[in-house]
């Protein structure tokens, strides 16, 4: 039999060179928008991001405006948005964290059980679910029958935005380990409790904390739900049952009010700031904790 | 079939009567196996793959209670009380299981490795204690010297031969009525496995050992009786010298000669 002769000519080497080129050159493009997100908020927010920013609360818009007409600086920060994120997220984790994990244990270890493949599919569309409708469900469930806007209620629409990136890292992690962990600790006459906490979560803490971080550097950001829930406010909050501010909320009024305007870049600067340190340890974390 | 028996003037400490493990409905992986184990003694469980050798040791630790298709029934009285009618957790407390690959838990230290039984179990001991179980525990399998230096690193920084030795500290730390082990050095380099099975020698001293072996040579080496099993049936328990120098069953004789297998 003949076979068809195979060559590497000039115009196959061409159509590789230029294949390749256009991959680095895509893969480039990719990076541009982080770039240009990187230098527009370091190079714009630079400016106020000080310990004011950490330690005074927002100032009033004709405090503002008054310091902006005599050329000084914006005379107040963030510090009531700084606290308010800490506490709604905090309370988020809380309720996540403790939600997920169970929920996720109970996943790897009913694989193929009806219930469990009910609970993994609402666990996608959860996942799929807009951060807006959350907060509407909230606001419906929360802030209605409490009749007020709450830092609770907050961390109810983030710990919903939460629930499905931890159950689903938990579940895939433990997964992961070798059934052989298991076994080990049951042989030893060990209740199936005892095996979960005592050797499989901290066998797969790595992973699972991994989720954790990643998901609350997710929900860090939104802005959305909280406007319906959490409201915001003036002043620093710890109370779970008050309107409550937050990073990102700040970062839109100050997009509405031209006097404060000039706050929004360090704000978001501190906001990537935290979000970038999050998914460094993040990495640490799943490289050091690997079983 | 017959029961099989052996004796050597006492009474058993395991006796496994008509004792079978089906994995679905109608078909026996383990069939009606009865017969005794005695105290202080080392018994071999041969037989070629998937002839039911790891299920029947399972089901003594009632092992097979975490995979809910997997059905066991028959009697199995380990020092008197019935197996299959105890609380699963009691049953392992009594027989310790050492599996084919090494698996100290990876986040716990050599020192509570072996005290992992304990700790899974709630029981609270004092610092006096844990350090007598530890130091006799290692000690008994020749892991001590090596170790002592060392406790606190985790159990996977030792190698794959300590490891195992490791495992087999932390089941007799919980001073069981009988070893299970299932091919415990199939993993192992041959130097890691000659030092298990001096180790196993010494341990019937104490304990009472079941181990299952594809190795005939080790069956041989180590074991005072041992069981043939073929398509879930024990087709001969006996002897270890006998078997392999005048076997009574024709299969026996065909399999330990490498006519199959």
């Amino acid at each position: 039999m003949n076979y068809p002769k195979i060559t590497y000519t000039g115009w196959r080497k061409g159509k590789d060179k230029t294949a390749f080129v256009l991959v680095c050159l895509f893969s480039l493009i990719t990076m541009f928008p982080l770039f240009f997100i990187l230098w527009d908020v370091v190079s714009k927010g630079y400016k106020n991001f000080n310990l004011r920013l950490f330690t005074e609360v927002t100032p009033s818009s004709m405090d503002a405006m008054l310091a902006r007409m005599n050329g000084e600086p914006i005379p107040g920060g963030i510090l009531n948005g700084i606290t308010g994120t800490v506490l709604i997220v905090g309370m988020a984790i809380i309720f996540s964290v403790f939600l997920g994990l169970f929920i996720g244990i109970y996943l790897a270890d009913n694989r193929g059980k009806r219930f469990a493949g009910v609970v993994s599919y609402l666990t996608d569309l959860l996942q799929g679910m807009p951060s807006i409708v959350i907060g509407i469900i909230t606001y419906a469930w929360i802030v209605k029958p409490l009749s007020g806007y709450s830092a609770l209620a907050g961390s109810v629409a983030l710990t919903i935005m939460m629930l499905p990136m931890i159950v689903r890292s938990t579940e895939e992690t433990l997964k992961m380990l070798p059934v052989a962990y298991k076994e080990a600790g049951l042989a030893l006459g060990s209740s199936y409790t005892n095996v979960v906490f005592r050797i499989l979560i901290p066998s797969g803490f790595g992973g699972i904390f991994t989720g954790i971080l990643l998901a609350v550097s997710r929900v860090m950001g939104e802005t959305a739900p909280l406007m319906i829930t959490a409201l915001g406010a003036s002043v620093v909050n710890w109370k779970v049952m008050e309107p409550t501010s937050a990073i990102p909320l700040l970062i839109w009024d100050f997009y509405n009010d031209p006097n404060l305007v000039e706050l929004i870049w360090s704000s978001s600067l501190l906001l990537l700031i935290v979000i970038f340190l999050l998914n460094w340890i993040a990495k640490i974390v799943a490289r050091k904790w690997k079983v | 079939m017959e029961s099989v028996k052996i004796t050597n003037g006492k009474s058993p400490i395991l006796q496994l009567k008509a004792v079978s493990g089906s994995y679905s409905p109608g078909s026996y992986a383990v069939n009606r196996v009865t017969t005794d184990i005695y105290a202080n003694t080392i018994t071999a469980i041969m037989g070629p793959s998937g002839c039911g050798k790891s299920t029947l040791l399972r089901a003594i630790n009632r092992m097979h209670d975490l995979y809910p298709h997997i059905k066991t029934t028959g009697e199995i009285i380990l020092k008197g009380k019935n197996v299959l009618a105890m609380d699963p957790m009691e049953v392992r407390r009594m027989a310790g299981m050492v599996f084919q690959q090494p698996n100290p838990f990876p986040t716990m230290s050599i020192y509570d490795n072996v005290l992992a039984g304990y700790k899974l179990n709630d029981i609270r001991l004092k610092k006096r204690e844990k350090d007598d179980i530890v130091e006799q525990s290692l000690q008994s399998v020749g892991l001590w010297d090596e170790v002592k230096e060392v406790m606190t690193k985790r159990g996977s920084f030792l190698s794959g031969g300590q490891q195992q030795r490791l495992c087999i500290a932390r089941a007799l730390a919980l001073n069981p009525e009988i070893l299970l082990m299932d091919e415990p050095t199939s993993a192992l380099d041959p130097i890691s496995t000659n030092k298990i099975e001096e180790l196993l020698l010494q341990l019937k001293e104490e304990f009472t050992i079941i181990i299952v072996t594809h190795n005939m040579s080790q069956a041989a080496r180590i074991s005072d009786n041992s069981m043939f099993m073929y398509l879930g049936e024990l087709v001969e328990h006996e002897n270890t010298t006998q078997m392999f120098t005048k076997p009574q069953n024709k299969r026996t004789e065909e399999y330990l000669t490498g006519v199959f297998g």
